[in-house]
């Protein structure tokens, strides 16, 4: 009986860490695209998915009383929300590094930071400070099975997540303007002689990254029927940290860098109490997410996936 | 009327003028080979036909049209293709991926197909090897890969960076039987080379270039004869 119990909390832990880790997957899809083919980090990712959430709110909410079924409304809401942070994403790789293409590599990570102080302030005056909470359209039923629950929002989350990863695993490895965006990653003076526009494969990179960032933004405030201004800054964090865990430049890396920082987050918080003799609790969940930083960056830089620097004859 | 028109051509890089001013043709379906020393400014001019460099001074024509500093992404449409030095091939993409590559602007799925066809007819290893990352190929295997992909494009002019670089003999020798046969399906060829013998054997005419500027020219058989180049470039 007892063995039983302690067998449905941890399939409960791994249930709420697969929820976790797929949201922090797609986040950290954007990162990683981007780091492939530029070299950088684009630190203000994070408030995209926070402008996404938002984005998405403002239009349910001003669609609610519209007559449409709750259903379009949240699809409608969703779509906004991509198109905005297509086009926020966009602008971003535009004004902040475009410009800084040929510049020292310290420049685009201060106008990433830049960016992204400027969105949260942006955010803050538009959306006010108050924590939102994410109108109920949808019915939400709960799912049990061996003594562990589902949400039908957490079911959509993993999903919907595992939909759009592995639509973008067949877009870059099997069609025309994936392959362009990998030899681009790998060479952008070589595929500039390809007739590649390596200007417009950098900028639908962004714009890729940038809808992931919007559904994982609305997801998680789906989840946690809540979203804010400040949202983006600690779930950006995290998922460039699944992303270096996986291997940062490799898609697949990122997908798995993010489940499993998920499932280590929330087994972790699970069981923290109990290993710390209640000294610590699951509130100390977010600390999982940077000792893995610290461990993979002193024992493993290049990622679990990453590979080493690679051959170029 | 020439292919390709090089008028005052000056470039500088990495702050040196390593091209200071030079004039060469390239006529329709002939090989014209540029030879010197390392550092002569035979890359540099490559690179300023195809957009990679932005020249100072001078003009490029193709075709007839001024093409001189022109984005190298829209060259290839215009029948334009480059071999780079150093092969440039895609590592992390396999053989087959690398060849799309090179037709990444034709629409004709059809006749992209046949090509692919054609080229590993020319070059029965990358058929061997189609699946394989073009990072494990040897250097001469990339080195065909690299000219395959160039022809994927179906150029009219193809411009060949020092083909011949780190490669064994027997190796270099198949790389210029496979470039003859190109010319004599009427693609104009450019050659830049290290090797004077070799470009001045497979081409009909020649530059030297030495110090960023041109020397020499003229018809490769009398350059092959001629004192000046058997000394200075033929180590006789």
């Amino acid at each position: 009986m007892l063995v039983r119990a302690h067998l449905s909390i941890f399939l409960q832990q791994v249930l709420n860490g697969l929820v976790l880790g797929s949201v922090y997957g797609l986040v950290a899809l954007g990162y990683t695209m981007v780091y492939g083919i530029l070299g950088l980090i684009n630190f203000a990712h994070g408030e995209v998915v926070m402008v996404g959430a938002l984005c998405a709110l403002s239009a349910m909410t001003a669609l609610q009383g519209s007559g449409l079924p709750g259903f379009a409304v949240v699809l409608l809401a969703l779509l906004l929300a991509v198109l905005a942070c297509m086009a926020l994403g966009l602008a971003i790789e535009r004004i902040a590094y475009r410009p800084l293409r040929r510049a020292p590599r310290l420049a685009p990570l201060i106008t990433a930071i830049g960016i992204s102080i400027l969105l949260q302030n942006l955010a803050m005056i538009l959306w006010g400070r108050q924590y939102h909470s994410f109108p109920p359209l949808l019915p939400v039923h709960t799912l049990h099975f061996g003594g562990a629950s589902i949400s039908t929002v957490q079911l959509a989350i993993i999903l919907v997540s595992g939909a759009l990863m592995a639509g973008l695993l067949l877009l870059v490895h099997l069609s025309s303007l994936g392959r362009a965006m990998r030899a681009t990653a790998e060479n952008p003076q070589v595929a500039g002689l390809m007739g590649v526009n390596v200007d417009r494969i950098i900028a639908v990179t962004f714009a890729i990254g940038s809808g992931l960032a919007a559904v994982a933004g609305v997801l998680v405030s789906a989840n946690y029927s809540v979203a804010h201004y400040y949202m983006g800054f600690l779930l950006g964090l995290k998922a460039f940290t699944a992303a270096v865990l996986g291997g940062i430049g490799n898609l697949a890396g990122a997908m798995v860098g993010g489940v499993l920082l998920g499932l280590i987050e929330s087994i972790g918080a699970g069981y923290l109490g109990d290993l710390t003799d209640g000294f610590l609790g699951s509130n100390y969940q977010d600390v999982f997410a940077f000792l893995v930083l610290i461990i993979v960056l002193v024992l493993r830089p290049r990622g679990l996936l990453g590979e080493r620097v690679a051959e170029r004859a | 009327m020439s292919l390709l028109r090089v008028e005052g051509l000056k470039v500088s890089y990495g702050g040196i003028r390593a091209v200071k001013g030079i004039d060469f043709y390239v006529g329709r379906g002939e090989m014209v080979a540029l030879i010197g020393a390392n550092g002569a400014g035979k890359t540099t001019t490559l690179k300023a036909i195809c957009g990679l460099l932005r020249p100072v001074a001078g003009t490029v024509t193709y075709e007839g049209r001024p093409i001189t500093g022109a984005p190298s992404y829209g060259l290839v449409e215009q029948g334009l293709a480059l071999v780079p030095e150093g092969r440039g091939v895609f590592a992390r993409l396999t053989v087959a991926e690398n060849l799309l590559m090179g037709a990444y602007l034709r629409k004709d799925r059809a006749a992209v197909a046949l090509d692919l066809e054609h080229v590993y007819g020319l070059l029965p290893r990358l058929r061997e090897r189609r699946r394989q990352l073009a990072g494990t190929l040897s250097g001469g295997e990339q080195q065909m890969l690299a000219i395959g992909r160039a022809l994927m494009s179906r150029p009219r002019l193809l411009l060949l960076d020092e083909p011949s670089m780190g490669l064994a003999p027997l190796l270099v020798k198949k790389i210029f039987e496979t470039v003859s046969g190109i010319l004599r399906q009427g693609v104009t060829v450019l050659l830049v080379e290290q090797n004077a013998r070799l470009a001045l054997e497979a081409s009909s005419r020649a530059y030297v270039m030495e110090g960023g500027l041109i020397t020499l020219q003229g018809a490769s058989a009398d350059l092959l004869s001629s004192e000046q180049v058997r000394t200075a470039y033929l180590g006789e």
